[in-house]
């Protein structure tokens, strides 16, 4: 199995445009995730019956294997991106709102207990004290869901889509390995760096967890 | 749509689906002999690792990389990329179920490991007790929860993944997902689907059931 660079190098535009497609459909699902998963979580939070029905139901969408939700998605949105972001957001929520759920618990009593006795009202401490708090256990949750994101959306490629994906398809397809390789580095370095980025973005929002260190 | 779920239905429920060589009968029981194959090599390379790992304390950067790296990992690019090396044989399947599962479980053993409270080990250590007895008879049977919750996402993405031996021309139930898209034939890769995910939810229920029997006198 060798590397034709000649290939590689003859489809640098290509694989931009395929790098940036599969990165575009990874961040709208973990986007699309985040938005659905945190009013859910604060839900969860708040209501202790919904708590166990919510995350309980998160955790069968996760047993349902990826390929089969974009199939079972066809009828509804066809072969398109949208099919695409959906299955891959379906995916995101397990993460998102189990851990979204896990750092509003981590909230200590007592702050909140402060927050209310200054007269702050509840929607203003949720944003300005509750979830701030949270945040690093939301964004251990992020990190995953990016990463596992960007990994799934290659499977789309069934369904037409996939980003890097479609690498795969093409050397399958002609039997010639330059592309699928091509396609596993791109899609780990894509991993990679966002991961690497969402840490960036985690160490500027919470300056008050930088003393310790 | 309501015509699509009625036919979905009848596919579902025919007695000639059920037999044969490309019966559900026969795609179940090849697709349970792929995921649970896989899941047991898995198995068999993760835990030991795992337990090494959360027995020593060594290699714990390792086993949360290792984690990192496994969910990074395109699937679909790892089969083509074994099938292109190995040709038409079994490999690419199992490398890349395997590939899938060790992640999980290692990750999980490590965490349950990790976990059992080092004034536990001590006690054990104090009563002189060798390396192996500590391991074997406490901290084993204390992490063995979350051991088992590896094992149980380990099989569930398995179950979900194993589609993928139809891509590379084998059997299993995403015979009907690759040939259902192949023939623009929607009920039957419909059909697919849908018997993938009830697998793996029994399957789950299952191994979940299993464990609350066997681990009942003790509090979760």
């Amino acid at each position: 199995m060798t590397i034709d660079w000649s290939w590689i190098g003859d489809h640098t535009d290509d694989l931009t445009t395929l790098t940036f497609s599969h990165l575009q459909a990874a961040l709208s699902a973990v986007l699309f995730g985040l938005l659905i998963s945190l009013p859910l979580a604060v839900v969860a939070h708040r209501i202790r019956p919904l708590r166990g029905l919510l995350l309980g139901l998160s955790n069968v969408l996760f047993t349902i294997p990826s390929i089969a939700v974009f199939v079972l998605l066809l009828p509804v949105s066809g072969l398109t991106r949208t099919t695409t972001v959906i299955g891959l957001t379906i995916y995101t929520l397990v993460v998102l709102l189990r851990n979204t759920v896990e750092g509003l618990d981590s909230v200590p009593a007592k702050t909140k207990e402060a927050a209310k006795a200054m007269g702050t009202r509840p929607l203003r401490a949720l944003l300005t004290v509750e979830l701030p708090l949270a945040l690093p256990v939301i964004m251990a949750g992020v990190r995953i869901a990016t990463v596992m994101s960007i990994s799934l959306v290659s499977v789309a490629t069934y369904i037409g889509d996939g980003g890097l994906g479609q690498l795969f398809t093409d050397g399958f397809q002609r039997n010639f390995p330059t592309p699928v390789i091509v396609g596993v580095v791109l899609t780990l370095l894509l991993a990679l760096v966002a991961d690497a980025l969402l840490v960036a973005v985690q160490y500027v929002l919470t300056p008050w967890t930088r003393r310790r260190a | 749509m309501y015509e699509l779920f009625k036919n979905l239905g009848d596919w579902l429920v025919s007695g000639e689906q059920w037999t044969g060589p490309d019966g559900i009968g026969h795609r179940l029981a090849e697709h349970l002999q792929y995921s649970l194959l896989a899941t047991l090599v898995a198995a068999a390379i993760a835990l030991p690792l795992g337990l090494l790992i959360g027995h020593t304390g060594r290699g714990a950067f390792l086993a949360i990389n290792l984690a990192s790296f496994g969910r990074a990992l395109p699937t679909v690019g790892l089969v083509v990329l074994v099938f292109l090396a190995s040709g038409l044989s079994m490999w690419p399947v199992y490398v890349a179920l395997v590939a899938l599962a060790v992640p999980a479980i290692v990750t999980n053993t490590y965490a349950g490991m990790n976990a059992v409270d080092p004034d536990v080990k001590d006690a054990a250590r104090g009563q002189g007790m060798r390396w192996h007895q500590v391991l074997f008879q406490v901290e084993l049977p204390l992490a063995l929860p979350l051991i088992m919750t590896g094992l149980r996402l380990a099989l569930i993405q398995v179950v979900a993944t194993a589609t993928i031996a139809a891509y590379v021309s084998f059997g299993g139930l995403g015979r009907y997902v690759f040939d259902g898209l192949a023939q623009r034939d929607l009920v039957q890769v419909l059909g697919g689907a849908v018997l993938v995910a009830v697998v793996a939810v029994v399957l789950d229920l299952a191994l979940s059931g299993l464990q609350r029997v066997l681990f009942r006198h003790r509090p979760a």
